[in-house]
Formats: C-alpha cells, sequence, structure tokens
C-alpha cells in the first residue's frame, strides 16, 4: 500500500451498495481487472469511468460497498484508478476486499462530512493524516494483526509470504 | 461475564478459552462454500503457488447463480468450477440442485455448533440452524483453500427479542423489513445479532432462517438463531456429522437489546432502492407492478410456495404481470409438485422455473425492462440489482408478492 496518495475528491453519500459499483449481472463473466474497471461505479455515477484521474479519491457517507460480497467492487476502483476511500464506515466484507486487494481505505466521519467534490486531497497513511489545503484530519492506523496484510500489498502475497512462496 | 454466541464459537474455532469484541481471530471453519465464483476463487488460489487444496472435506461448491447457463461465458465459467472441483477433491453440487444457502442446510453441511464461511454475503443465513455463518471475500476463499485458516474480527453482539403474535399472514420477513426501516441498512454494522423471544421459538425453520438471511441487509456479520428440536428434527437424516450446539451464555453482555412486540406489525414492503425503505403494505398500495418474483435465498422454501398457491388457488394473475417462481431447492421443487403447488400456480398464470437464484442479480431467467416495477420476495432492491438501472424493485413477502400479482399493484393482501 502507498504511503501518500494524492488526488481529487469524488463525493458520494451514504449506502453506497456494491450493485452500484460494479452490477451483479457482469460478475460471473467478467474476470479481467481493466475490464471490470470498465464499469466502474457504472450505476452510481455514469460520468466516473470517463473523467476518473488515477489518484482521485472517492468520499462517501456511511456503509460504503454494502450488499453483495463481490471482490470486482472493489477491483474495478482500484484499476479504474482510485487512490483511496474516506468513508464514515465500510460495510464489513467490502472493508475486507479493500484489505485484501490493496486498496487504501480511511474511516473519518469529519473528513467524510468536510471534504468537498473537487478538492484536491493528501492522504499520509504513515502519519494517519489527510491534508486539504486548508483543513487537517486526523485518522487511526488500522489495527495491527490486519496491518501486515496491508503492508505485504494484499492477502495473496501475504499468503505466499506466509508459505514461504514469495 | 458470560461469553455471547459470536464470542464463544470463535473461540472455540481458534481453540481459545474466550474471546473479547474487537479482538482478531484466526479460526478454522468446519466449512467453506463457493457457488459460481468458485472459477475465479480457483484461479486465485493458483497464484499463490499451492497445488492441493489443504482440506479439500470443508469445501464445498454449488453451481446456482446463472443455471442452467445463460450463455457460452457463463457455461464456461461453470465447466472451470467443475473441473478444479474435480481435481482438487471438492464435493460439488451441480446446477440441478439448487440455491446453496439452502443446498448446504439440506445437505447437512451447516450445523448447530458450526463455523460456515461462503464467499456470498447471504452466507449469514446458515445462523437459522445454529451456525454462525458469514460472508466472506474471494481472495479469503482462495486462502483457506490453500491454509485451512481465516482471520475474522470478534463482533460486538446484540440482541433481537421478538414477543407478542403476528397477525395472519405476516411473518418474519415482514418484521425484518420492520427492523431495516428502525435501526437503518447500518443498523447492525459489523455486529453479531443474536434473533431470540417466543415468537422465534414458535416459527418454522422456513420463516426464522428469513432472518439471518437478511441480517446482512443491515449491515451484520452473521445471524444466529438458537438451535432446539425443531431444528434438530429437521436436521435429523441430513446432518453429516454429530454435531454440539453453542449457546450464549445467560450472563452475556450485549451491546443492546432490541425487543419489538409483532402483534400490531401489518404486511411491510421495502420499496427502492434500499432496503430500509420499508413503510406497510397499504402505504405502497396502488403501485402498478408489471413482474412479481417468488424466489432467492431468501423466500422460497415450501412454506412460501404453499402461501402463494394458497393465495393463487383457482385465481388468475392479472394480465399485466409476468410473476416468476423459482424454488430454492430440487427437493423444494419435489415436495412443491407432489402437494400440486407447481400446478396451482402455473394455473395461475406463473412461470415456474428451475431451482437457483434466477434474476435475483440480473444474470437472467426474468431480467426487468426499463420502467418495470417488479415486486420481490426476494433480500435486494438495489438500484440495477435485476438487471436494469431504469427498473425498481420493491420488496415483500411472498403473500403479499402473491396477492399482488393478482391486483396487478401493490396491495396489503388483508385489502383483498
Amino acid at each position: 500500500m502507498p504511503e501518500i496518495v494524492k488526488g481529487r475528491v469524488w463525493k458520494y453519500g451514504d449506502n453506497i451498495n456494491t450493485d452500484v459499483i460494479f452490477p451483479g449481472k457482469y460478475t460471473y463473466t467478467i474476470n479481467d481487472p481493466k475490464e471490470m474497471a470498465k464499469h466502474a461505479m457504472e450505476d452510481a455515477d455514469s460520468e466516473f469511468v470517463q473523467k476518473v484521474k488515477p489518484g482521485d479519491i472517492i468520499v462517501a457517507g456511511k456503509n460504503f460497498g454494502c450488499g453483495s460480497s463481490r471482490e470486482q467492487a472493489a477491483i474495478c476502483l482500484k484499476e479504474a484508478g482510485v487512490g483511496a476511500i474516506v468513508a464514515k464506515s465500510f460495510s464489513r466484507i467490502y472493508f475486507r476486499n479493500c484489505i485484501n486487494i490493496g486498496l487504501p481505505m480511511v474511516t473519518s466521519t469529519e473528513a467524510s462530512d468536510h471534504l468537498k467534490p473537487g478538492d484536491t486531497v493528501t492522504i499520509d497513511f504513515k502519519k494517519g493524516k489527510i491534508t486539504t489545503p486548508t483543513d487537517t484530519f486526523d485518522f487511526p492506523p488500522l489495527p495491527e494483526a490486519i496491518l501486515g496484510i496491508v503492508d505485504a500489498g494484499g492477502l495473496i502475497p501475504y499468503t505466499r509470504n506466509r508459505l514461504g512462496k514469495a | 461475564m458470560g461469553l455471547t454466541f459470536a464470542e464463544k464459537l470463535l473461540a472455540l474455532k481458534a481453540g481459545k478459552s474466550k474471546t473479547v469484541p474487537g479482538e482478531i481471530v484466526e479460526v478454522t471453519p468446519d466449512v467453506c462454500m463457493t457457488h459460481d465464483n468458485t472459477a475465479y476463487i480457483a484461479q486465485t488460489f493458483k497464484k499463490i503457488g499451492v497445488e492441493k487444496v489443504r482440506d479439500p472435506s470443508i469445501h464445498v461448491v454449488t453451481l446456482d447463480h446463472c443455471v442452467p447457463a445463460a450463455n457460452e461465458k457463463f457455461a464456461n465459467n461453470h465447466r472451470e468450477a467443475r473441473a478444479f472441483a474435480a481435481e482438487q477433491g471438492i464435493t460439488l453440487y451441480d446446477i440441478d440442485m439448487g440455491i446453496c444457502h439452502q443446498v448446504l442446510p439440506e445437505m447437512g453441511w451447516a450445523l448447530p455448533g458450526t463455523l460456515v464461511v461462503g464467499a456470498d454475503s447471504h452466507s449469514t443465513t446458515y445462523g437459522a440452524y445454529g451456525a454462525f455463518g458469514t460472508g466472506i471475500t474471494r481472495s479469503e476463499a482462495a486462502v483457506i483453500m490453500a491454509t485451512g485458516k481465516i482471520w475474522l474480527r470478534v463482533p460486538e453482539s446484540m440482541q433481537i427479542y421478538l414477543k407478542g403474535r403476528f397477525q395472519a399472514g405476516v411473518t418474519s420477513k415482514d418484521f425484518m423489513l420492520h427492523l431495516a426501516r428502525e435501526i437503518g441498512v447500518d443498523g447492525a454494522l459489523y455486529r453479531s445479532i443474536e434473533f431470540c423471544g417466543p415468537v422465534v421459538d414458535e416459527m418454522s425453520l422456513a420463516s426464522r432462517v428469513v432472518m439471518p438471511n437478511l441480517a446482512v441487509e443491515i449491515g451484520a456479520k452473521n445471524g444466529y438463531i438458537r438451535a432446539d428440536h425443531i431444528t434438530d428434527t429437521w436436521l435429523k437424516g441430513r446432518a453429516r456429522k454429530d454435531y454440539t450446539k453453542v449457546e450464549p451464555e445467560p450472563d452475556a453482555r450485549y451491546t443492546e437489546t432490541l425487543t419489538f412486540d409483532v402483534s400490531e406489525l401489518p404486511p411491510m414492503v421495502s420499496g427502492p432502492h434500499n432496503v430500509d425503505a420499508a413503510k406497510p403494505a397499504r402505504e405502497f398500495a396502488g403501485k402498478k407492478i408489471q413482474q412479481a418474483f417468488l424466489g432467492s435465498c431468501c423466500n422460497n422454501r415450501l412454506e412460501d410456495i404453499a402461501v402463494a398457491a394458497q393465495v393463487l388457488k383457482g385465481k388468475r394473475i392479472h394480465p399485466g404481470v409476468r410473476m416468476i417462481c423459482i424454488p430454492a431447492s430440487r427437493e423444494t421443487l419435489l415436495a412443491a409438485l407432489k402437494e400440486g403447488y407447481v400446478q396451482t400456480l402455473i394455473e395461475a398464470g406463473a412461470v415456474f422455473l428451475n431451482p437457483g437464484c434466477g434474476p435475483c442479480m440480473g444474470n437472467h431467467e426474468g431480467v426487468l425492462a426499463d420502467g418495470d416495477v417488479c415486486i420481490s420476495a426476494s433480500n435486494r432492491n438495489f438500484l440495477g440489482r435485476m438487471g436494469n438501472p431504469k427498473a425498481e424493485i420493491y420488496l415483500a413477502s411472498p403473500r403479499t408478492v402473491a396477492a399482488s400479482a393478482i391486483a396487478g399493484e401493490i396491495v396489503d393482501f388483508r385489502d383483498i
């Protein structure tokens, strides 16, 4: 996972579910991450795919990624260039998907409330700080048991390391 | 201080005497379920660099999400899943068997006191049988194949206590839609829910199943119902091995206990596009529908089909409505045939399809047209869920779905 992510804010509301992030009808027929990226946020925001730039940051309300467990809902955003997701809370399976595939995420109600669409934001994961030209928001680090997975670059590399397959 | 079900069960599976909420434990699941996503998971498994699945006996594959295959992509996906299961010696239930969350209990995999994880969010369903059922990700299923283990965070626990007596025809589905409205779709986020009280004790297993199934729709990690004589009777002759029940301790500590008296609860309907957009059915009355769906892992067991048959017996569904019935499993279908329910429904104008997930997530068998309104006995009404973001989905009980199919519009079944 990168130490610093810098990008523009895409702002969404509460309960953005995985069906609008990556529609269910694609889940068993698209296996290529680049193809997945073409459908990112398809039913949430039709402009997203055309306008997203590498490093951009999704800022959402509570319960981001609720619904289906589909991993593609995290992969499609990472492949589309999303640098990080900031939300008031994440659905538990989506949280796991982010950790597992190495999509940085921050839980912060304060940042979610204050960040505005189009803001350019820097997230420093080591320091636990989100900075905008005018504000700074602190966030706590991930639990230590999970940091190992994040530091390894996701669950599959982490498991390879553990099994001596690296 | 006693342990809740989640604290006790996860301690057991982690080889510890106790656990506390927030703790992260590494556990060995008893069962790991994957479905049409198995082909993708197999590819991920191979990236780990392990040749053989560590313990094939804990894995089970159920092809159900698009069966029979709708096109060559789905067909190739199934082919890969079958080849992987055969290569690794993993049990696979093919397209004849039904929905994973019904097939696993029927075939005796989901047992009281077991940890059943599934690469499907509705794996919470297994809690209806006294198991700890929870959804995991595709990568995690691949890692369990390689290592036999997964990390889980011990959840905070809450109790949902049901008392009183349902009005005639009102069910656990109506209650769960009401609960979603009361606490919101993140009202139980990260939590373990224990459903209890006299109303739960008296429920049939098919009615109980709806509650842990919908628990994930309010954010829960798992939903649990204590296994009792009803569970034991149902599991007799099905259980693949002996089981030891795990129950919460009497002095367990809960984040909160919510008590509901269900006596005044009306039939509920959840409007688009969130499960918590629920209101009494009468408040949606008059909303024209074009499709009625009796299916999904939530509500399409024999009891549900019996209700629909009772409502539709000797009647015709509205000419403007397509009604699609998809039983939960082969066993359900055989029983519905024997009871004459299939004939009743077809005579009433319904389309009866083979067991599986059907149009629930928009793959096939009843994808909606632009502007369509569908009343559904399923568990998700998200925008685009049934394959078309220009359609609307309303969630309801099987009785409300059947009554609305006759009326051609959403109704409170007590009004017809």
